[in-house]
């Protein structure tokens, strides 16, 4: 159960998919224009990691080994269809606002790069696990940086405007906003990490 | 066929919408092969080909077969799997043919299957040019130019960022923006600059 436990906060802190391994960035940047748009495109690609994950690791000893990455975007092609369709059916309005990024979750590379390192090696429940984790870790950077870029570019926090009376910095909710910030961050995240691992030497 | 609006396609996709300094696709390899310029362009070159030649293929499976059949739900799947053995292909036949060259595009052509702005650019021409289950007029073409220009405009951001990288490396930047961080608010300010672009109006 440690294990487990394990394999799910290094998702989140040391291995955070966004600012540890930097990857999956096209999403992050596209759908971070607000914080609601943030949160369901982290949960989509939070349930195609956690279903992706587990059928991957279930199926490792049948998928041979040369033909394992066609294997894995099938895998990982259905179960963006079935979240496309669901979010067809019951979110209409948030898979308007996310648009063409609902299918790019197939090419983002969290999801093939996490079967392809853990999940086609460890067992089913270290991978569920393992998932779930990225899953969280990504939607919490993401909503991070939407954050950031909704407080500073339309001046509101999750829809919500907040009463200051100041101009909103329109720049930070178009796409130079978007790179900025990120840039910003992954520097103040290395910053942190640096912090961390001199405290860790010093006696 | 109208001239014209090939044209409006053109300047949209190298410069108004610019694959990855406006929509964000294929931020993967633009930081990955953006250290130097000539794997830079290398690379360019290669997902312009790659793009348009998985778009005329993706329109037809789309047109021929999706949607006679009514399975339009999938072309995730379909386009994906398209483009995964085209690469595939067009590896082989490179490597058979042209040592040279693949020895130039060797190791970036696999990494293509998982640019995003090759899948997407698939899906934005169905999205853009079938209207109501049927091509309009000229989809074929519209989808093939506007596959080529995100092209063109993919390499030209490509080529413009590895040359200020370059660069960048004689430079005194903070020790923890070093990298990519410094990348990305470079890409900022070029985004900035691209969107001086947005007023054109056909």
């Amino acid at each position: 159960m440690k294990r487990l436990i394990k394999e799910c906060v290094k998702g989140i802190t040391k291995e955070n998919p966004t600012f540890g391994l930097i990857l999956g960035l096209c999403p992050t940047l596209a759908v971070s224009t607000s914080v609601i748009n943030a949160v369901g495109m982290g949960l989509a690609a939070t349930f195609v990691l956690i279903c992706s994950n587990t059928i991957i690791s279930a199926l490792r000893h049948v998928i041979p080994d040369r033909i394992r990455l066609p294997a894995y975007i099938v895998v990982v092609a259905t179960f963006v269809t079935i979240c496309e369709m669901l979010m067809k059916a019951y979110a209409p309005a948030l898979n308007a606002a996310l648009g063409i990024f609902v299918p790019l979750i197939v090419v983002n590379c969290i999801i093939l790069a996490r079967a392809e390192a853990f999940a086609s090696k460890n067992p089913v429940l270290p991978s569920f696990f393992d998932g779930l984790g990225m899953g969280i870790g990504f939607t919490l950077a993401l909503a991070l940086i939407a954050l950031v870029r909704e407080l500073l570019g339309a001046g509101s926090v999750a829809g919500f405007t907040l009463a200051v009376h100041a101009e909103p910095i329109t720049m930070m909710i178009l796409s130079p906003g978007a790179l900025l910030t990120l840039g910003i961050l992954i520097a103040l995240s290395n910053m942190i990490k640096s912090a961390f691992a001199a405290r860790k030497t010093k006696p | 066929m109208d001239v014209s609006k090939i044209l409006a396609i053109a300047i949209s996709m190298i410069f108004i919408n610019n694959f990855i300094l406006s929509k964000f696709l294929g931020l993967c390899p633009f930081l990955g092969v953006s250290k130097e310029t000539k794997p830079a362009v290398s690379m360019g070159f290669a997902v312009i080909f790659v793009m348009t030649c998985s778009s005329i293929i993706t329109w037809a499976l789309y047109r021929f077969i999706l949607l006679p059949f009514h399975i339009e739900y999938l072309r995730t799947i379909t386009f994906i799997l398209v483009i995964a053995a085209f690469v595939q292909l067009i590896e082989m036949a490179i490597r058979k043919y042209s040592m040279p060259l693949y020895r130039a595009l060797g190791i970036y052509l696999p990494l293509i299957t998982t640019n995003c702005a090759v899948l997407g650019v698939t899906i934005l021409n169905v999205d853009n040019f079938f209207v109501a289950g049927k091509a309009i007029k000229g989809s074929f073409f519209y989808a093939s130019f506007q596959a080529f220009f995100a092209g063109v405009g993919f390499l030209l951001a490509l080529f413009l960022m590895s040359g200020i990288r370059e660069r960048l490396q004689l430079l005194d930047i903070p020790e923890h923006a070093k990298g990519i961080p410094i990348a990305f608010v470079i890409a900022s300010l070029m985004s900035l600059s691209f969107m001086g672009f947005m007023g054109f109006k056909f």
